[in-house]
């Protein structure tokens, strides 16, 4: 709905109209003591804003309902109706995420943990074959040292065989472990389109609701949001880039701690 | 700096748990013990038996920066020196930690280099 299309269709509005213009009038009529001229305008004020109140409470019921309707919030009283509700939805689906990217962490850290020892095995066997090596090289082995340096060569090249192919495969399956972020990805998506649905929801009441209170005068207490201590954890900042009050990194964590005499 | 030296890991993630603990065994710390907030990890730590704390920010129940003020005004823990491994990386929050005492601040996505460089600058500090 435009503003334009709103301000032309609003009972609130032409209820204010036509408060001016006979607000005028009843001037007028007072001060020419005709009191009960004035008392029939004052009556015929509050039925028009009566009945507009009523008009602009239906409003908001209506959208209300709808709102409701959109959300797919059900009630209790609607056990009958199995599907899930969209917010419900919502958070299974990103219960699910959480799930997948919990999966997907411990699946690389099993794999890592798994290769580790194979690439400091290769390392330390290489390392104290490399010294043999230099010795025959440099023509100080004996021929029966040479039978063993042959013997260990030939372990350890077929033990590399095999640890080297376990390392890839080890490496593959990392690789495959990273397919939660396609799936995780067009979830979030959703959720996200969801959560914007009901903004836009939302901020549809809050303007009607707007218009009730206009009429009835009505005045909320707003309580000032207490706004969040400075040093309060939220989780990673946004938009770290656009914003002075983050540190852009480690470097910058050193320069304000250095600063601090740290 | 003591190899041996007994290192509790508090976050309430438990993949970041395993990533430090691997980190921290790669560095040649491998005594180490985990938790998943504050209020598990204060009992823990007020048995006396660690060296060194190694914490998140962000956490359920008792945070780290809570977790770190206990710490502080327990006469026992005082000295223990602390690390705060957090993606809180807002200025107001580090200052904040540098002024409840915290030894040293490492924020997330860190490396396993600079995890290394701060933990010898602590132990450094310490020991000179």
């Amino acid at each position: 709905m435009t503003d334009e299309n709103q301000t032309k269709d609003n009972p609130a509005n032409s209820f204010e109209n036509k408060l001016k213009e006979q607000a005028n009038q009843l001037k007028e009529l007072v001060d020419s003591g005709d009191v009960s001229g004035a008392l029939s305008i004052i009556s015929e004020l509050n039925e028009t804003r009566d009945k507009t109140l009523y008009q602009e409470v239906g409003r908001l019921t209506r959208s209300l309902h709808e709102s409701i309707r959109n959300f797919h919030i059900d009630g209790a009283g609607e056990s009958s109706n199995s599907e899930l509700s969209a917010i419900d939805d919502a958070s299974d689906r990103l219960a699910y995420v959480v799930d997948m990217t919990n999966k997907a962490a411990n699946k690389t850290l099993d794999l890592v943990e798994d290769t580790m020892p194979y690439a400091s095995g290769i390392s330390a066997e290489a390392k104290s074959l490399q010294s043999d090596w230099g010795r025959l090289q440099r023509k100080e082995m004996k021929p029966e040292e040479f039978r063993t340096l042959t013997a260990t060569m030939g372990k350890f090249l077929s033990k590399l065989c095999n640890d080297s192919d376990k390392v890839y495969d080890n490496l593959s399956q990392i690789l495959l472990a990273q397919d939660f972020q396609d799936l995780t990805g067009q979830v979030i998506n959703r959720v996200t389109g969801l959560v914007k649905d009901v903004e836009e929801n939302l901020v549809h009441l809050v303007t009607m609701a707007g218009q009730v209170d206009k009429i009835t005068g009505t005045v909320h207490d707003v309580e000032q949001q207490e706004t969040a201590t400075d040093i309060e954890g939220e989780g990673p900042q946004m938009h770290t880039e656009t914003r002075d009050d983050v540190v852009s990194g480690q470097d910058d964590v050193d320069d304000l701690l250095s600063s601090l005499g740290f | 700096m003591n190899k041996d030296m007994k290192i509790l890991v508090v976050d309430d993630f438990s993949t970041m748990r395993r990533i430090i603990k691997n980190l921290l065994r790669d560095l040649g710390f491998s005594n180490t013990d985990e938790a998943d907030d504050g209020n598990t990890a204060l009992p823990m730590l007020q048995t006396g038996k660690y060296d060194f704390l190694v914490t998140d920010w962000n956490m359920p129940g008792m945070t780290g920066i809570e977790l770190l003020q206990h710490v502080r005004s327990d006469e026992s823990l005082k000295t223990l020196p602390v690390l705060m491994v957090t993606a809180e990386a807002k200025r107001d929050q580090i200052v904040a930690a540098a002024q409840a005492g915290v030894n040293g601040y490492v924020v997330k996505p860190f490396t396993a280099a600079v995890l290394k460089e701060k933990i010898e600058k602590i132990f450094e500090r310490i020991d000179s």
